[in-house]
C-alpha cells in the first residue's frame, strides 16, 4: 500500500522530464515536479511512520532519500520557466535514480534497522541533504561551461535556446555550495563522533567524502569565478558520485 | 451598424506617404469623433480608422485630406469580420513590421481610450486589446529581439544577466553604436566612456548619456573599468587589440563590434572571460531569433482566429437579439393583459401565486426558442430565423402599429 505512493511520484517525475523538452509544456513540467516531490514526500512519510528505526538506512532507501532532497533542492534553487533546461538535466536523473532506489528496494515499507534514529536523521539526513546540494551545484556548473561555450563560439541561437544568464549560474553555484558545505561537515561531524564511540578504522566511503568536503571547501575559501570554478564545482561532484554509487554499499549495512 | 475599416499601412504605403497621414494621439482622436462613432489608430507604420454607421468614403476623404493626395490603390477598406480580424492581428503585433513587436498594443489601447466607442467598437477594442495580451503571454513571439542593438543588448544581458550598475565603452559615436548603447542603458547599464577619433563629437554624446568622452588612445588605460565594450567606428583598422585587455579581471568582458571594417581584433574573443560578437554573429543571432518569432506567430494566428469566430458569433447574435425582445415583450404584454382581467376576484396569495406560475409558464416556453434562434444566430440563419418568429407571432404588425 505505502509502496503505491511510490507510481505517483515516478509518474509527476517522469512527466516532468518529458516535459521540460519543451517551452510550451514547461509549466506542465513544473507542475509534475511538484506533484512528484509531494507524492515521494507523503511515501517518506509512511515509510517512516511503519518503519522500526530508521527507514532508510540501506543503500536503495537512501538513494530514495536523496532522490527526495535533490528534487526538492531543485525546486528551491532552480524550478523556473527561464531554468527550463535545468530541469531537463536534473528530472530525468532523479526519475532513473528512483527507479533505481525502487529496484533495490527502496521505496517499500517496514524497514529495521540497528541504527538509532536521531544518530541517522543528523548523519544520513546531513550528508545526503549536502550531495542533493552538490549534485544541483554540478547541473549548474555543467550549464555554466555549456552557455560559456556557446558565447564563446557565438552560436546563433544563443537567444532561442536561452539557459540563465552565466552570472546567474555562477552565482547560483556558489550559493548551492555555500549551503551545501555547512550540511556535509555537520553531518561529517556525527558520523566521526560515533565512530569514535564505537571504534573502527575510516572506511574508503568516509575518506572519499572528506576529500569531497575538502575540494568544496577550497572552493569556498578561494571563491573561484569563470571557468575554473565550474570545473573545481565538476571535480568535487565527481567524488559525490564515486562516494554515492561507487562505494555506497560498503558503507551501509 | 457595420463596423468598417479604411487605412493605410507599411504593407501598402510608403514612408513619404505615410507620415503625412500619421496623427499625433490627441489629434487621432479628434479625426474620429469628427466621424461620429470611429477609434483612428495612427501610428509610424499605419494610419486606420475604425467606424460603425459610417460611409467609408468619408472616412477615405478625411485621409486624403491629411495625405494631400488620392489614396486610391494604397488605402484598404475592409468590413464586419474582416476589419475586426485585421484589428486583432494588428494588436496582436501579427502585421507589424517586425512580428510580434509589443509595442502596438499600447497604441491600439490609447486610440481606443482616446474617444468613447459605441457598442460595436467598444466589443471589437476589447476583443482585440484582449488578444494581444494573450499572444504576449502564452507565446515567446516578443521575447526575443529583432534588430541588432536590441541583439546586442541581449547578448550582454545573457552575460551578465541584470544590466544594472553594468559600465559600457562606446568606442565611435555611430548611429547604430549609440542606439546599442541605447538600448544597453534602457536595461539599466550605464554609459561610462564615450570615446572617439574627434574628442568634441565623443563629448557630445558622452553628455548625452552622463559619461566621460575619452580619445581612441585613452581607451586601453580604461578597459578594466568596464563590462562591454561597443565599437562603431569607422577606422580603416583594429582600434582595440587583444594586447590592450587587461589579464587580470574577476568578471567577463563582453566586445560587441558592428563596424564594417572590423573595429576590435579577433584575437579578443580568444581570451579567457572575453566574449567578442562582431555584425554578422549579431546578424545571425537576429536571423534565428526572427526565425523563432515566425513560428510563434503561428501560434498567435491560431488565438486571433479564434477570437475572430468569437467576435463573428456575437455580431450573428446581434441580428435575432431584437427579435428575442420582442417576443418576450409580447409575451409579456398578453400574460399582464390575462393577469390583469382576474384583479379583484382572487386574494392577494392566490394573484401572487398565479403571476408566479404564469412567469414560469412563459420562461420556460420561450427558453427553447431563445436558445434555438441564437444557435441559428452562430450559424449564419439567424436572420431567417428571426424574420419567421416576427412573422409568426406578428411582431411586424405590432412595430408597424
Amino acid at each position: 500500500m505505502v509502496e503505491a505512493l511510490f507510481w505517483p511520484a515516478l509518474l509527476g517525475y517522469g512527466e516532468a522530464a518529458l516535459a521540460y523538452a519543451s517551452a510550451r509544456t514547461s509549466r506542465a513540467a513544473t507542475w509534475g515536479v511538484r506533484m512528484g516531490w509531494l507524492a515521494q514526500t507523503a511515501l517518506l512519510v509512511a515509510q517512516a511512520a511503519r518503519a522500526d528505526g530508521f527507514p532508510w538506512s540501506t543503500w536503495a532507501g537512501s538513494l530514495n532519500l536523496f532522490v527526495w532532497l535533490v528534487v526538492g533542492a531543485y525546486l528551491i534553487w532552480g524550478c523556473r520557466p527561464r531554468f527550463r533546461l535545468l530541469g531537463l538535466a536534473v528530472m530525468p536523473l532523479a526519475a532513473a535514480l528512483f527507479v533505481v532506489a525502487r529496484i533495490g528496494g527502496g521505496t517499500g515499507a517496514g524497514k529495521s534497522s540497528s541504527y538509532g534514529n536521531v544518530f541517522l536523521a543528523v548523519h544520513v539526513g546531513f550528508v545526503l541533504a549536502a550531495f542533493a546540494g552538490f549534485t544541483l551545484a554540478a547541473a549548474l556548473a555543467g550549464f555554466y561551461l555549456w552557455e560559456e561555450r556557446r558565447l564563446k563560439r557565438r552560436a546563433a541561437d544563443i537567444l532561442r535556446l536561452r539557459l540563465p544568464p552565466l552570472a546567474s549560474l555562477e552565482r547560483l553555484t556558489w550559493r548551492t555550495i555555500l549551503v551545501s558545505l555547512p550540511l556535509l561537515t555537520l553531518g561529517l561531524v556525527a558520523g566521526i563522533v560515533r565512530q569514535k564511540e564505537r571504534g573502527g578504522a575510516i572506511d574508503a566511503l568516509e575518506a572519499v567524502t572528506m576529500l569531497t568536503w575538502l575540494v568544496y571547501g577550497v572552493f569556498l575559501a578561494l571563491r573561484p569565478t569563470g571557468r575554473r570554478a565550474a570545473y573545481l564545482a565538476l571535480g568535487g561532484f565527481a567524488l559525490v558520485i564515486v562516494a554515492r554509487l561507487a562505494l555506497a554499499g560498503s558503507h551501509f549495512g | 451598424m457595420t463596423l468598417t475599416l479604411v487605412g493605410l499601412s507599411h504593407h501598402v504605403a510608403p514612408v513619404e506617404l505615410r507620415e503625412r497621414v500619421t496623427l499625433r494621439l490627441d489629434a487621432a482622436a479628434e479625426l474620429a469623433r469628427s466621424l461620429g462613432d470611429a477609434v483612428c489608430l495612427s501610428t509610424c507604420n499605419r494610419t486606420e480608422v475604425y467606424a460603425t454607421g459610417l460611409d467609408e468614403h468619408a472616412a477615405l476623404a478625411a485621409l486624403e485630406r491629411l495625405a494631400g493626395e488620392s489614396l486610391d490603390g494604397v488605402v484598404y477598406r475592409l468590413q464586419e469580420d474582416a476589419a475586426a480580424l485585421h484589428l486583432f492581428r494588428v494588436a496582436a503585433g501579427l502585421d507589424s513590421l517586425v512580428p510580434g513587436e509589443g509595442e502596438i498594443l499600447g497604441q491600439v489601447r490609447a486610440a481606443y481610450e482616446s474617444v468613447e466607442p459605441g457598442p460595436v467598437l467598444d466589443r471589437v477594442f476589447r476583443q482585440a486589446l484582449g488578444v494581444g495580451k494573450r499572444v504576449r503571454t502564452e507565446t515567446a513571439i516578443g521575447e526575443s529581439p529583432a534588430s541588432v542593438s536590441s541583439a546586442a543588448a541581449a547578448l550582454a544581458a545573457q552575460v551578465f544577466g541584470d544590466l544594472a550598475g553594468r559600465r559600457v565603452m562606446l568606442v565611435g559615436a555611430g548611429r547604430i553604436g549609440e542606439l546599442a548603447a541605447a538600448n544597453l542603458a534602457s536595461r539599466g547599464a550605464e554609459i561610462a566612456f564615450v570615446a572617439n577619433r574627434t574628442v568634441e563629437t565623443a563629448r557630445e554624446l558622452a553628455h548625452r548619456f552622463g559619461g566621460e568622452a575619452l580619445t581612441l588612445d585613452g581607451i586601453a588605460t580604461r578597459l578594466g573599468e568596464v563590462d562591454v565594450v561597443v565599437a562603431s567606428t569607422s577606422a580603416s583598422g583594429s582600434v582595440v587589440h587583444a594586447a590592450d585587455v587587461p589579464a587580470k579581471r574577476r568578471a567577463p568582458l563582453f566586445f560587441i563590434d558592428i563596424a564594417v571594417p572590423r573595429d576590435l581584433d579577433p584575437a579578443i574573443g580568444r581570451l579567457d572571460g572575453c566574449f567578442l560578437y562582431d555584425i554578422d554573429d549579431l546578424e545571425a543571432v537576429v536571423a534565428e531569433t526572427l526565425a523563432g518569432r515566425r513560428a510563434e506567430a503561428e501560434r498567435a494566428e491560431q488565438f486571433v482566429a479564434e477570437e475572430a469566430e468569437r467576435y463573428r458569433a456575437w455580431r450573428a447574435s446581434l441580428d435575432v437579439v431584437p427579435a428575442i425582445a420582442s417576443l418576450r415583450a409580447r409575451a409579456e404584454e398578453i400574460r399582464s393583459a390575462e393577469l390583469a382581467k382576474v384583479n379583484g376576484r382572487v386574494s392577494d396569495d392566490e394573484r401572487r401565486t398565479l403571476e408566479s406560475v404564469t412567469a414560469q409558464i412563459l420562461n420556460k416556453l420561450l427558453h427553447l426558442p431563445t436558445v434555438r434562434m441564437k444557435e441559428a444566430a452562430v450559424g449564419s440563419e439567424g436572420a431567417v430565423y428571426a424574420d419567421a418568429v416576427r412573422h409568426l407571432f406578428g411582431l411586424e404588425e405590432e412595430a408597424g402599429a
